[in-house]
């Protein structure tokens, strides 16, 4: 208990206080953290935890008991001390911390039940409640309360010593006068406490007008509302056996209503029972019968009344002020109707009181006020189909109408109409799309077309009809000039069958003159295939629309047709080029036109930068073992920036945004992709002195040729010279006869078979070789060769070829010496000591002397070796060359020699070869 | 007997490392090509049995067997500390081991064909990788992402072999061309040789290439020209993917043969030093003691190594086998 002393004032002080502080002390020793503990009474530690325990630690250490341990109560009773009976309550349970202040059970002083005002004690109902609900049969405490003596609380007590009656309100009396004021007023309701058979005797009282004077009343009682919760699980307004019913009596139901009214309720407050009824003993109730003292065993069943239940919701009084009073109304509500009649201003008749309910007034809505012009008349137009009808008529239905009946007469139906003309219809925009192949065009084509198309159309226009649309817009011009009302109208019935055809044709034109019409010329569909003749004139219908002829039709028609027939033909012919119009045109709008410009002719695709040299060049070099510049391509190539950092070494092109080679866009197929410049010229044919290195394994070093024994130095200085020159010594060394036999094998042109497995590489080389070769034949080979040059390339010419072969073959003396060309380049190979080491080229200017070969072939294989690469043989070396054009003795041998390779080898640069043979050949001969 | 024309091989370590021994000669097995791993002590030759074998050099007894291929090993590399191994296979996947264990430490997938060469870098930071399909992969092993850090797919063909040294990439391509990456300078240089490609080496003294191709020639290209310095003919060399080899001082060419024999020449002069009768199969594989004078062939599921004596004296030291599978 906090509040001991009044000093203190209800604070509750927890815990010691600090020292007061002196002066002079000196400053002490500040308490570590570690000490600073909280301990109880006893001297344990007290720990801040769990919410349940009020925050301290519950028991020893969180445990129960003491340092012992939990000591169990050990059943002791002896002769001298008997053992009472062990009755266990929650206090035994608990220690004074719990029974404290801030304990679970804390000990304060309350009122006891004596003086308690009418409240029963929180805790003895509960545990009544629990054992009641733990008891066999429920609300077993019955049996308890039965024997309880009956008690009033000492207020009710003292109150009855002051004179008070049950059923009174408490304060000074009152006069009748104010009494009713009270109850006029509607703040409070007539005695409530009450009983309901009682009230209306008192209500008849009052109803009385009489009233002496000096009376005075008690004042009505104020019922509390009794708002005490729901806890039970019965139903709503169950209540149970009342023991204090059952022991002194029922109330005037004569038996336990278990449905009691509030009225009962509120009686039952005051624990009291009612004066005047007849008291019974025993229990009495529902299922509890009829004992052999009663004397009425009539009403042992309960038989509930519906008046006792309210049959309306919230149906009370207005102005009364006791929620839940169900007592009979009747008094109220006359009151109320003497209050309302007194209100009443004017004169009421006898016999007649004020309704209490108002009449409801009907309201009438007034009619809707009518136009000052309307006619309450209504007619219907006729629908007049205008192609039945004077040109008059139907230009004074539609005056009148702002719209025709039917609007294209020629139109038919929906289904007839195209996309473009639903479109009108539904008054939609048209698509983003180029709407024709027109827009596709380039301004310059356009106007070149439209220019081929204007002649046309201006002889045409002459006689032209006037389009369905002009033919309306005539109609409507001619409604508005009465006095030209007759001529266009004439117009207009002329033009009334024109509109369907001539439009169609129109379209026709317009479908077939567009360039992609006349860009498809093969035209697949024949709808008159049965009829040759008519066929061809379709043929040539079609024909006169791809040129915009605007009059294609008349032209293309017979002549000696009947007019009939020809009208047919008409028809079928305009249908027939819109049914199988050019699909590009229809589709055209269905089609945006691309961002980039990637058309057939300009085909780009990804290609490294940097395109390796041409591979004719290398593989000649890898011939002469002139490895080096020849060989070798240097590429700029970019790491990944993570592979630098891994292999510890600087990024080469920090920032650059991409790994791999630099790509950049190129035409897929273009002259310049095969126009790579090398820097260094080529040898063309110089013989590979393979066979001279020796094939026995010995001492003898490579370098001893040379008569340098093998030191590098030498070989840093350049080796393009030094490896040639090196090919002369070993050339001249082993003789012509080596040389010659090893041509074959070594010649560039016809693979040696070593090689046979690279054949699939080298067909890849080949291809992409060939179109140089065409490209510089165009170049460079005179005219007179451009005939044969031109010709087409193919299997058929290869076998023309072997053909000419074969003559030349027996001709023994044709110029076909092609592929001598290094037997004769070697053959003239002067010795070592009269080359100078210097450019590959000289090579091919020297041979000039005692060459066998006439030169223009001789340029021309290197062409066919090299392509454009080689500068162009000066023409005074070819003029030079030329009279020296004499079959020579070597010739035989040549000649079979190329028949060995074309037996060995019928595929391969063999191809190449020989069609540029052929291609020499054919002037020549 | 061998149905693939080209062959994984092993190859001794090209440029020098740190390691005061690093021993790497490879062999490669008939079917099962043959590979070495780590200092002089250890041989690693991996096969068609879907496995790497372990071996001890001087004692010749199998050490561990690594398994996990799930075709037949085509080449496999160790790191410079021996701590990890690298292994290619027809699987198409690339094998990380880890030595100790025999565990996959990772596996590599992304070639599109048989992987036929894989080559650790120096600091064993990247794998390269280079397959039939043309390219070669860059793999990290020090990330944990699986896809490469680069793909150099410039060859045309499937690259068949495959050197790292400090900075530089060698591959041979089947499209005859030899290229060196320079990752130092940014540059691509390609040789043309005209003739598939079946092993590139660098010269110990980082100056020279080495290459052997199925003209039947090895050629010893200047390093920054492109020149050829030396050409040794002689031997057979036209179907298999056989190998090729510097000897440890840069004094020697040695190649495989189809016709059972070792060539070796001598580098200056070019001429046939030595002819080694290995056997009557072809060699598939050799590699070069990286300090010694010692060699490693291998042929038809046998490992052999050959004390070579400068005095010419060759002395079958070790002979292992695997089996073939």
């Amino acid at each position: 208990m906090a509040s001991d002393s009044d000093s203190d004032g209800g604070f509750v002080t927890f815990g010691t206080p600090l020292e007061p502080l002196e002066e002079d002390e000196p400053l002490r020793k500040p308490v570590p953290l570690h000490e600073q503990t909280v301990k109880d009474e006893k001297g344990r530690y007290q720990r801040f935890h769990g919410a349940f325990t009020g925050g301290f630690s519950a028991g020893y250490f969180n445990t129960v008991g003491t340092k012992e341990g939990w000591t169990p109560a050990t059943f002791v009773s002896s002769r001298q001390q008997k053992a009472g009976r062990q009755n266990a309550r929650p206090e035994d349970f608990m220690d004074e911390e719990d029974l404290g202040d801030h304990g679970i059970a804390p000990r304060q002083i309350t009122t006891t039940a004596d003086f308690a005002s009418g409240r029963k004690d929180v805790i003895r109902d509960k545990a009544r409640a629990i054992t009641s609900l733990s008891a066999p049969i429920p609300g077993d405490t019955v049996l308890e309360d039965l024997v309880a003596p009956a008690r009033s609380s000492m207020g009710v007590e003292l109150l009855r010593k002051m004179g008070w009656k049950d059923g009174q309100g408490v304060g000074p009396r009152v006069k009748r006068r104010l009494c009713k004021q009270r109850a006029d007023s509607a703040t409070r309701a007539f005695g409530s406490a009450s009983p309901p058979n009682g009230s209306s005797e008192s209500q008849d009282e009052e109803d009385g007008e009489f009233l002496p004077e000096n009376v005075t009343f008690a004042p009505k009682d104020v019922t509390p509302i009794d708002f005490t919760p729901k806890v039970d699980l019965h139903g709503l307004g169950y209540r149970g056996l009342n023991p204090l019913a059952a022991l002194r009596g029922g109330p005037g139901a004569g038996h336990i209503n278990l449905f009691t009214m509030d009225s009962d309720r509120t009686n039952s407050l005051f624990g009291e029972d009612r004066k005047g009824h007849r008291r019974r003993g025993g229990v009495a109730g529902q299922g509890f019968g009829v004992g052999a003292m009663e004397d009425d065993d009539e009403d042992i069943y309960h038989r509930d009344i519906m008046s006792n239940y309210d049959t309306v919701l919230g149906g009370e009084e207005p102005g009364d002020g006791l929620y839940g009073w169900t007592a009979p109304q009747q008094y109220n509500r006359t009151k109320k109707d003497h209050s309302k009649d007194a209100a009443y201003l004017g004169k009421i008749l006898e016999g007649f009181t004020l309704a209490s309910d108002k009449l409801e007034t009907k309201t009438i809505f007034p009619p809707p006020n009518l136009p000052r012009d309307f006619r309450p008349v209504h007619y219907f137009r006729p629908v007049v189909d205008l192609s039945s009808v004077s040109p008059m008529v139907a230009q004074a239905l539609q005056t009148s109408r702002g719209h025709m009946a039917q609007e294209e007469p020629s139109k038919g139906g929906r289904h007839q109409l195209d996309s473009a003309q639903r479109r009108e219809l539904l008054g939609e925009a048209t698509l983003q799309g180029p709407s024709s192949v027109f827009d596709l065009l380039k301004v310059e084509d356009r106007e070149r077309l439209s220019g081929l198309r204007r002649p046309s159309s201006d002889t045409s226009s002459g006689p032209r009809q006037p389009t369905p649309g002009e033919a309306r817009a005539a109609v409507v011009a001619a409604g508005v000039a009465a006095a030209a009302a007759r001529a266009s109208a004439q117009k207009a019935l002329s033009s009334r069958f024109a509109p369907q055809a001539e439009q169609q044709q129109q379209e026709a034109l317009s479908v077939w003159s567009g360039p992609t019409a006349q860009a498809q010329t093969g035209q697949t569909f024949k709808p008159f295939e049965r009829t040759p003749h008519k066929q061809a004139r379709y043929d040539l219908y079609i024909d006169q629309l791809k040129q915009g002829d605007r009059d294609a039709l008349e032209l293309s028609l017979d002549p000696t047709m009947t007019e009939w027939e020809r009208g047919r033909e008409r028809d079928e012919f305009v249908r027939a080029a819109l049914l199988y119009k050019p699909s590009s045109s229809s589709l055209s709008c269905r089609f945006t036109r691309g961002k980039q410009d990637d058309g057939v002719e300009a085909d780009t695709v990804e290609v490294t930068r940097d395109q390796e040299n041409d591979v004719d060049d290398k593989q000649a070099a890898v011939k002469m073992k002139m490895f080096g510049k020849l060989t070798r391509d240097t590429f700029e190539w970019h790491p990944d920036n993570l592979l630098c950092k891994r292999f510890n070494i600087p990024d080469p092109y920090p920032g650059s945004g991409f790994v791999g080679m630099p790509k950049v866009k190129r035409d897929k197929f273009s002259v310049f992709n095969f126009l790579t410049v090398s820097e260094s010229p080529t040898a063309s044919a110089s013989p590979a002195p393979q066979g001279v290195k020796p094939s026995e394994p010995g001492k003898r070093s490579r370098w001893d040729v040379s008569g340098q024994a093998g030191d590098k130095e030498r070989k840093e200085k350049d080796p393009v010279s030094e490896f040639l020159s090196v090919a002369r010594i070993e050339a001249s060394g082993s003789g012509p006869e080596a040389s010659t036999t090893d041509g074959p094998t070594t010649d560039p042109t016809v693979e040696p078979d070593t090689e046979q497995k690279d054949e699939e590489e080298e067909e890849e080389e080949e291809e992409e070789s060939r179109p140089s070769m065409d490209l510089f034949k165009a170049i460079f080979v005179s005219s007179s060769d451009e005939k044969s040059s031109s010709s087409s390339e193919g299997e058929s010419e290869e076998e023309e070829e072997e053909k000419e072969e074969g003559v030349r073959s027996k001709a023994g003396t044709g110029p076909q010496i092609s592929n001598q060309l290094n037997v004769n380049t070697t053959q003239p190979a002067p010795p070592v000591s009269a080359i100078p080491s210097q450019h590959p080229d000289v090579v091919f200017k020297t041979p000039s002397g005692p060459a066998a070969v006439p030169p223009p072939r001789d340029q021309e294989m290197e062409e066919e070796e090299f392509g454009p690469r080689l500068p162009p043989p000066s023409s005074t070396l070819t003029v030079e060359r030329r009279p020296s054009l004499t079959p020579s003795a070597k010739d035989d041998k040549h000649k079979k020699k190329c028949k060995e390779k074309h037996k060995a080898k019928k595929h391969g640069k063999n191809k190449k070869d020989k069609k540029v043979r052929g291609k020499q050949l054919n002037p020549g001969e | 007997r061998v149905s693939g024309v080209f062959h994984p091989l092993i190859f001794s370590r090209p440029t020098s490392f740190s390691l005061p021994v690093s021993f790497s000669p490879t062999l490669s097995l008939s079917p099962p090509p043959l590979s070495f791993s780590a200092d002089g002590n250890y041989l690693l030759s991996c096969g068609s049995d879907k496995s790497l074998k372990l071996w001890s050099v001087s004692r010749g007894t199998l050490l561990k067997t690594y398994s996990g291929h799930g075709y037949e090993v085509l080449d496999a590399d160790g790191s410079y500390d021996n701590s990890q191994l690298c292994s290619c296979s027809s699987d198409k996947t690339v094998i990380l081991w880890d030595v100790a264990t025999g565990q996959v430490t990772r596996k590599l997938r992304g070639h599109a064909g048989k992987v036929n060469c894989v080559q650790f870098n120096e600091e064993a930071t990247v794998i390269l990788s280079g397959s039939i399909d043309g390219t070669v992969r860059c793999w990290d092993t020090r990330s944990r992402k699986f896809d490469p850090i680069q793909i150099l797919d410039e060859a045309q063909d499937g690259v068949s072999s495959l050197k790292v040294s400090e900075h530089e990439l060698l591959t041979g391509s089947v499209d005859g061309r030899v290229r060196r990456y320079d990752l130092r300078m940014g540059q691509l240089h390609v040789d043309f040789i005209n003739s598939p490609i079946t092993c590139v080496c660098f010269s110990a003294d980082g100056q020279c290439t080495l290459t052997s191709s199925l003209d039947s020639t090895v050629r010893l290209l200047d390093k920054s020209t492109g020149e050829m310095l030396g050409e040794y003919t002689g031997h057979k060399m036209k179907g298999y993917k056989l190998d090729c080899c510097l000897s440890s001082k840069d004094t020697h060419v040695l190649s495989c043969s189809e016709d059972g024999h070792v060539y070796c020449w001598d580098l200056v002069e070019g001429s046939l030093m030595l002819k080694l009768p290995v056997g009557k199969a072809v060699v598939q594989s050799l590699s070069f003691h990286p300090s010694e004078t010692r060699l490693l062939t291998a042929m038809e599921g046998r490992v052999q190594v050959w004390g070579a004596e400068p005095e010419e004296t060759e002395e079958d030291v070790v002979v292992v086998q695997q089996e073939k599978a």
